[in-house]
């Protein structure tokens, strides 16, 4: 496995000038996503118009493949309804999970993460954002969320 | 000729020689020669250490002090003689003193359940320092939570030393026991543990020492430290995972009620009332790692036969190239400079997070370690969410460490 698959232009690109990143005041939700193994840490804040999610901002540290990963997240979940949000999540949990993985089209740039597949250590620093958003929007209360952990 | 001291042949130690008892220091990884720059979170077994294992499953293997057939005595007194060897190890005075546990954190577990909860009153306090791993404060706080005492934390520096008088600022009547690293698994850092003990003792505090980055490295001697306490784990000293040992003074030892109950800790059971065992029996309850204390025997061995003085002189030069190799890299910086230092280098690289180079790193063959390394609170302090850590054994080169620098190297250009 070449490092070029799993830090692809894209990646580098996202974890460099991370979209979406700051606060986000007020939000209608707020998790934080923790990663004991490696001490990562983010906060991810939406706001939600009706069903929809009308914005979202994540802050916090972490890897490149993490900081990439929830760029990426958030710029393709805006202005999406919750359970569009929840079958994307699935679809990107497939795609670094499970090498059988169709190569879906309509993940666009998101399909730059399959390169983590090869590195199994490294599949909870993609998925950390992922999982925390899951949460939000499977809380019927996300005001007060528990924090999200990887473990 | 004596003018050029290449660290990897200095008098009396070649480290490609000793490299050769080690086989797995032969593999590749990833199609690269393996640099193994770990050891601070296990280190590798020499063949002295595999063969004595396999030799004890293939030829000896029983339950110990149970059965009156050959096997059962010769994994007796197998396991027995490695306990004899420890005793030498760490100049402890008797067998009574050497207890076998599972490692490190279970020998620290053991003195706060068993040694600290009968003894501690609420508002009594244990102190320890900022630079522990979790193992040197988690059974802390489960003491404290059941007792009512408090933990109470010795401040770092910059350096992240550990400085004596502010510890012993922290000494008061109200003190029951100190416990401090002996090295400091997440910065490299050697403690005044000689001083800090002394410190200790002369205010009648209990002192517990956690060696288990401090046995790999250098010769360690219990009576002239003169703590109560000393633990540390097999497999960080070239010995077999899941076993390790607690030394602990003869007198405090007898004092304490048992950790767990079973067989082997007993003398005689009825329903009624059961009679424990003497020392060290009354503390390893139920069937032991019979296999791991032999190997961890045989690394006592080894490290007994080696030139220690030679192995120290050899770790110092590496962690001599490696601060300066290092340290030339632009946007590197080391975390933990004390004077004093074990053999590895805690850094930080702008703009590269420890992850992604670890998993760089690795598609060069190199091992090293990266994250919080179970000492979260060193961590805070310096305001980071990880490092990496290269921490290096004898049967380290120079050569490893210049690929450990290119390494780094690379990772920055990637991500600049």
């Amino acid at each position: 496995m070449e490092l070029n698959d799993l830090y692809r232009d894209v990646i580098l690109d996202h974890n460099r000038r991370p979209r979406n990143f700051g606060a986000l005041e007020p939000a209608d939700a707020s998790v934080e996503g923790f990663n004991p193994m490696c001490g990562d840490r983010l906060t991810l804040r939406l706001r939600m118009a009706d069903d929809r999610i009308s914005d979202i901002r994540f802050e916090g540290q972490g890897c490149a493949i993490s900081t990439a990963s929830a760029s990426l997240m958030t710029e393709a979940v805006k202005g999406r309804t919750r359970s569009e949000a929840l079958q994307l999540f699935d679809r990107v949990h497939e795609l670094l999970t499970d090498d059988a993985a169709p190569h879906a089209q309509e993940l666009g740039k998101l399909a730059a993460l399959s390169g983590v597949r090869a590195y199994p250590a490294r599949v909870k620093c993609a998925s950390l954002c992922w999982h925390t958003l899951a949460s939000a929007l499977r809380s019927s209360n996300p005001q007060v969320l528990p924090a999200v952990s990887t473990e | 000729m004596k003018n050029i001291a290449l660290a990897d042949h200095s008098a009396g130690f070649d480290v490609h020689e000793l490299r050769r008892q080690f086989p797995i220091l032969a593999r590749t990884v990833h199609g690269k020669p393996l640099a193994y720059l770990d050891n601070g979170a296990s280190a590798q077994r020499p063949s002295a250490v595999i063969d004595a294992v396999d030799d004890y499953e293939r030829r000896h293997h029983a339950n110990i002090h149970r059965g009156v057939h050959t096997l059962s005595q010769e994994a007796t007194a197998l396991y027995e003689s490695a306990r004899d060897r420890l005793v030498r190890f760490i100049n402890a005075r008797s067998r009574h003193e050497i207890i076998f546990v599972r490692g490190t954190t279970e020998a620290i577990n053991l003195v706060a359940q068993s040694y600290a909860r009968p003894m501690l009153q609420p508002g009594d306090e244990l102190l320890i320092t900022h630079l522990e791993h979790h193992a040197n404060i988690v059974p802390w706080q489960m003491v404290c939570e059941q007792t009512g005492a408090k933990l109470v934390v010795a401040p770092i520096d910059s350096r992240g030393e550990v400085h004596v008088e502010a510890v012993v600022a922290l000494m008061n009547p109200r003190t029951r026991l100190f416990a401090c690293a002996h090295v400091s698994n997440a910065l490299g850092t050697v403690l005044p543990v000689r001083r800090l003990i002394a410190a200790a003792k002369a205010r009648g505090i209990v002192t517990l020492i956690d060696g288990a980055q401090a046995v790999p490295h250098m010769q360690v001697d219990v009576q002239d430290l003169g703590c109560d306490f000393y633990a540390f784990s097999g497999h960080k000293m070239f010995g077999p995972t899941g076993v390790g040992v607690l030394y602990g003074r003869e007198q405090l030892l007898e004092r304490m009620p048992p950790w767990q109950g079973g067989g082997e800790m007993i003398l005689a059971v009825t329903f009624a009332k059961t009679t424990y065992n003497g020392l060290p029996n009354k503390f390893e309850a139920g069937t032991p790692n019979i296999s791991g204390a032999i190997g961890l025997g045989a690394a006592v061995d080894f490290l007994s036969g080696l030139d220690r003085d030679a192995a120290h002189a050899h770790e110092g030069a590496l962690l001599g190239h490696a601060t300066a190799v290092l340290g030339r890299i632009p946007e590197l910086r080391i975390v933990g400079t004390a004077g004093e230092k074990a053999s590895l280098v805690s850094f930080v690289v702008s703009g590269v997070h420890p992850h992604d180079l670890g998993t760089i790193l690795d598609e060069d063959g190199i091992a090293i370690r990266t994250g919080h390394h179970c000492a979260m609170p060193v961590m805070e302090f310096f305001n980071l969410p990880a490092t990496a850590r290269a921490s290096f054994a004898f049967y380290n080169t120079l050569e490893e460490i210049d690929r450990l620098a290119a390494g780094v190297e690379r990772a920055r250009k990637l991500f600049a």
